[in-house]
Order: C-alpha cells, then structure tokens, then sequence
C-alpha cells in the first residue's frame, strides 16, 4: 500500500506536503478518480521506461545522431527512412526474416497441431509427460541456443555423427547459408511448436462430447467429422496462435545470434540483428532508429489484427 | 478395429499403451535437453568423446566447477557464477514485485473503472510489450548513459518492472474480467467501501491468478537477454548473459561446464512449468485467450 501512496501523490506534482490536509486525500479518494488514480502508477512507469524512450528514438529518426561521436546532430527531415527503405541490405534483411517466420511458423502449427491431437486423450501420466512437451517453450532463448550449438557441433554434436554414419564424413550444418537457416528454423520451431500446441488443446478439448457421440451415429468419416465438429472449434485459435507466433518470430533475435552470429556471411542476420549492429557497431544510430521503426510498424500493424481476433472471439463464446 | 475397441471406453480416455506411444513421442521431443543434462554429468573425456556416450559413469564434477575454479597453484577460487544466479534472482524478484504491485492496481481499475479510451489504453500497454526489445534498446540505452543507471541494480529493475507491466496488467485484468461482480455488488450493499471490496473481496479470489502472474513474469525476467547483455555491468550481470559469454569462448567450449549451468539454470523454470500447467495458455498468450 505504501507503494501506491508514494506513486499516487508523486502523481499529482508537488502535493507531498498538502497530502497531510485530507483535503487532498478526500479528492483524491473521489469516486470519479478512482480509475486514475490507481492507473497512473503503472502509466507513468509505463510513459518514463518504454513511451518516452520511443519519442526520443523517434526524434533521433530525424537526425544523424551518431552515439560515438560528440558533434552537434543536424535535421535530416526524412533523410534516414529514404536510406533504409532504398538500402537493398534492408530489404535483403527482411527476406532473410520472411523466410525463418515463414518455415518456422508452418514447421510450428504442423507440430503444434500433431502433438495438440497426441494430447487430447486422458491417460495415465498425462501431466507428467505433457510438461516434458511444454517445458521447451518455458526456456530462455539462450539455453536453446546452447542446446542446438551442441547438437549441431561439427565434431561432437549428434546430428553430425548421425549424418556421418551414413556419408562417412562429419556433417557442418553451419557451413552453408541454407543450413544456417534450416539450424535456427529448427531450434525456433522446437521451442515454440509446444505454444501452438497449447493453443490447439484448449479448442479441442472444448468440443462437446455429445457432437462426435452424434456423429458416430451418423457414421461420419473422420476426415468429415474433423472438418465440420473439431475444426470449427479450433479455427480462430489457429489463426490466433499464427498471428502472434508470426509477431514473435518476426523480432526473432536471439537465436541468430546466438547460433550463427548471424553468418555465415549475413545469411541469418534478422531485421532485428541488422537494426542492433547499425546501432551498436558501426554507431548509426538515427538510421537504426528509423529501420527500428519500421519493424515497429510491422508489429503493431499485425498486433492490431490479433486483438481484433481475439475480441471477436470473446463476443462470441 | 483398434479405434472400435476405444470406442467402448470413456470417451477421450486412452490406456497404458498409449501413454507408451506419447512418452516415447515426448522423450524425443524433450531429447535436446534431455542430452545436455546428461552432457552436464559427464567427465571432459565423456563429453568429447565420438560416437557420442549414452552411458558413462556420471560425474558431479561440472556442477562444482560452476561454482569453484581449481588455480594451477591448487586451490579453489570463486567463479562469478554464484553472484550471476544472486543477481538474476534478484533482479527478477525485485522488479516482479514492483510491477505486480503497480500492474495488479492498474489492473482493477482498467476492470471495474474503466477510463474514456479503455481499450486504446489496453491496447497501447500490449503493443509496449509486444515491441520489438530492439526498437527501446537505442534510446534506453542512451537514457541510461545519461542518467548513469547503466551497470547499476535500480536501473536494470526499473527496465525489468516497465517489462513486466504490461503483462501484469493484461494478466491480472483477465482474472479481474472472470470474477462474479455480484458478489462485489451485494459487500457494497452491505456497507464496504472500495478498498475493503478490493482488499477483501477481489483480491483474496485472484490469489491464484496472482501466484501465476507473478511466476510467469519471473520467468520471463529470468530467461531474458538483451537487454541484460547492453544494460548489465560486471558486477550486475545475470546469468543468460553469463552463459552466452561462456559459449563466445574461442579455445574449444567446455561443453560439461556449460551444460551444467545451463541445467541448473533450467531447475525453476520445470517446476514452474508443471505447477502452473492450468495457468499456462493464459499466460503465455498474456492473458489474451482464456479458454
């Protein structure tokens, strides 16, 4: 509680010392305020750590700011979103991207939906094993890529002594641009499939019994008893778990480079990778902040049509 | 005829040989795991050697070098890893309280009171959390070169609780909308004013709800990287961190070592994940799908 005294009257500015009156304390324990008041704590941090820095990296998008340097930055007007969006490094970046979220998000709602199916049933030590198939999504991006690094090792890993069982010579998946991606769509699609999976499960459990009891009756085939009893069920769940897993994977970060560092050559570096080394290592950093908004763009465009998703949903059932 | 025998059971349940099936399905999908806490029991000799071991007499001996670092003169030295592990509780902990404090509040009210602009406000909180981390990271890092936060605790918890917010909220407003709003109707009937119905009313119903929120966000506190990677010091660096530095190591990987942190850094988040397996969808989906 004391915390939210601090934060309210920090609130209203410069009321430490009227708080003692009660006069402000009845105000502020108006019925018409009480919305506010116990919003403004969370707005406030929200505004100070994550508004605010976006207002300055979106005024910065304006200049030719460079981190390392002390000179006075000039206005550029929209000089910087010109370059990004005329850079065919940019563009090239976004494909690389387009090609993870694309295989990655299928490989996802293929597994997803195949484990989902595994898991619908009850049986004996049901919760035990469905936490062995959950726990990947729980991990941190880092152990993942230190669990496929080993896996994919050139020397010890078990995919090249398995693949050199057969050819007889140890197999560097990590050496050719197409492998690199197929390594991290492979670790992304491992880590996050559980979620799809999770998504799945919570429609087809929702099926009412008496629909299939029905439709054995009618000796519906299964494929026509999928089609018009469980898909329905399952359709804007679906659709919601691509949304956000397409959301996800688009600001795909860590694996990359954690895993390939981005290479060979530039072949997995993501929007997001390209976005951090024109900030942080060549010092760009208004063109950053602009490529930054872009990828900014792209998620609210596609987080906008989730919520709209979900709200619909909501009203319906 | 396998599927007209299971038509007679229960429908939906399935027996022992099908718990068979899915375990065998569920080790290999857990394989990758699986592999590196095996990997973590091996001696150096074990861990390189090829054919890869399935079997070999298993060693404690990473999980003390996780800890201890035998010198050449023979004694044990400290690591930094136990300082990692305080931080990253630390940092988790303190910032998950800060924002379940300040995200529960907002919460209530965004549920009971709602404002003009409810749902723009609610929508612009997920969009703070669904951001790129890359689109803050330049002027947050600049922020904090400014104001000196950088490589201190208060900044780090800071960042961590304006992380944690928007789930909190989108978290907690989801079990504030399941509540029953006649209960709360018929207390203020009977004479209780708000904060007694929030106190004694809504908050002793979403305890659980609660419990989850704050054990999600720990996590994802716990699993986070960049921002611990650009914002951390010496002296302030968690364990994700830690462990990326250690694979960056040019002369050959300790992989034994490194499997060890990774697996005792891996011991929360199971238990976390099989307690809460009810509370899971929501939150991983931030409270956005219930059912």
């Amino acid at each position: 509680m004391a915390d939210l005294n601090t934060s309210g009257a920090g609130a209203v500015s410069g009321a430490g010392s009227v708080a003692k009156s009660g006069g402000l304390l009845a105000w502020l324990n108006a019925p018409e305020r009480r919305g506010p008041l116990l919003v403004a704590p969370a707005l406030i941090t929200l505004f100070v750590m994550n508004i605010f820095p976006l207002l300055w990296s979106f005024g910065l998008s304006f200049f030719n700011y460079r981190a390392n340097r002390l000179t006075v930055p000039s206005f550029k007007g929209l000089d910087n979103y010109e370059k990004v969006l005329t850079d065919p490094v940019v563009w090239e970046r976004f494909q690389t991207t387009g090609i993870i979220v694309g295989a990655s998000v299928t490989l996802q709602l293929i597994f997803g939906f195949l484990l989902a199916l595994l898991f619908a049933k009850t049986f004996p030590l049901r919760r035990i094993l469905l936490m062995l198939v959950l726990a990947p999504m729980m991990l941190s991006f880092v152990s993942v890529a230190i669990f496929f690094k080993l896996f994919y090792d050139p020397t010890l890993g078990l995919l090249s002594w398995a693949i050199g069982l057969f050819t007889g010579e140890p197999f560097i998946l990590l050496a050719t641009p197409a492998g690199s991606i197929a390594a991290i769509v492979i670790a992304d699609a491992w880590m996050w499939s559980p979620f799809v999976m999770l998504l799945v499960l919570a429609g087809l459990v929702s099926v009412p019994t008496y629909l299939y009891e029905a439709a054995e009756i009618d000796r519906a085939s299964p494929w026509r008893r999928f089609r018009t009893i469980t898909f329905p069920y399952i359709k804007s769940l679906l659709l919601l778990a691509l949304l956000f897993r397409t959301i996800e994977t688009f600001k795909l970060f860590d694996l990359s480079f954690l895993i390939t560092g981005g290479g060979p050559g530039a072949s997995t570096e993501t929007v997001a990778i390209y976005a951090y080394r024109l900030g942080f290592q060549f010092f760009r950093t208004s063109q950053a902040s602009a490529l930054a908004y872009l990828i900014l763009f792209v998620v609210i465009v596609l987080t906008s049509i989730y919520l709209y998703i979900v709200n619909r949903r909501n009203e319906e059932g | 005829m396998a599927y007209r025998k299971a038509a007679f059971r229960k429908p939906g349940q399935a027996g022992w040989l099908y718990s068979l099936v899915t375990g065998v399905i569920a080790l290999i999908y857990f394989f990758p795991v699986l592999w590196m806490i095996l990997t973590a029991f091996k001696t150096r000799s074990d861990a390189l050697a090829i054919p890869p071991k399935l079997f070999f007499t298993p060693t404690l001996d990473n999980f003390k070098s996780v800890f201890f670092r035998d010198t050449q003169a023979g004694d044990a030295v400290a690591t930094g890893f136990v300082q990692y592990f305080v931080n990253s509780a630390f940092i988790g902990g303190s910032s998950v309280i800060l924002a379940l404090i300040i995200g529960t509040l907002a919460a209530y009210a965004f549920s009971r009171y709602p404002l003009k602009g409810n749902d723009t406000y609610m929508f612009i909180i997920l969009t703070t959390r669904m951001l790129p981390p890359i689109v803050v990271i330049i002027p947050i890092f600049l922020m904090f070169r400014v104001t000196g936060l950088s490589g201190s605790y208060i900044g780090i918890i800071l960042l961590y609780t304006a992380f944690n917010l928007p789930f909190s909220i989108w978290m907690m407003k989801s079990f504030f909308d399941d509540l029953n709003p006649e209960i709360e109707d018929s207390a203020r009937l009977d004479g209780s004013n708000d904060w007694k119905v929030f106190f004694r009313i809504c908050l002793p119903q979403v305890l659980a709800g609660l419990a989850a929120t704050a054990v999600f966000a720990l996590i994802l506190t716990w699993n986070e990287f960049l921002f611990a990677l650009l914002l951390t010091g010496s002296d302030t660096r968690t364990v994700p961190v830690a462990m990326a530095n250690t694979i960056g190591g040019e002369i050959g990987v300790d992989w034994g070592l490194l499997s060890a942190i990774v697996s005792l850094f891996l011991i929360p988040v199971f238990i976390v994940t099989f307690v809460l397996q009810k509370q899971l969808l929501r939150g991983v989906t931030f409270g956005t799908i219930r059912k």
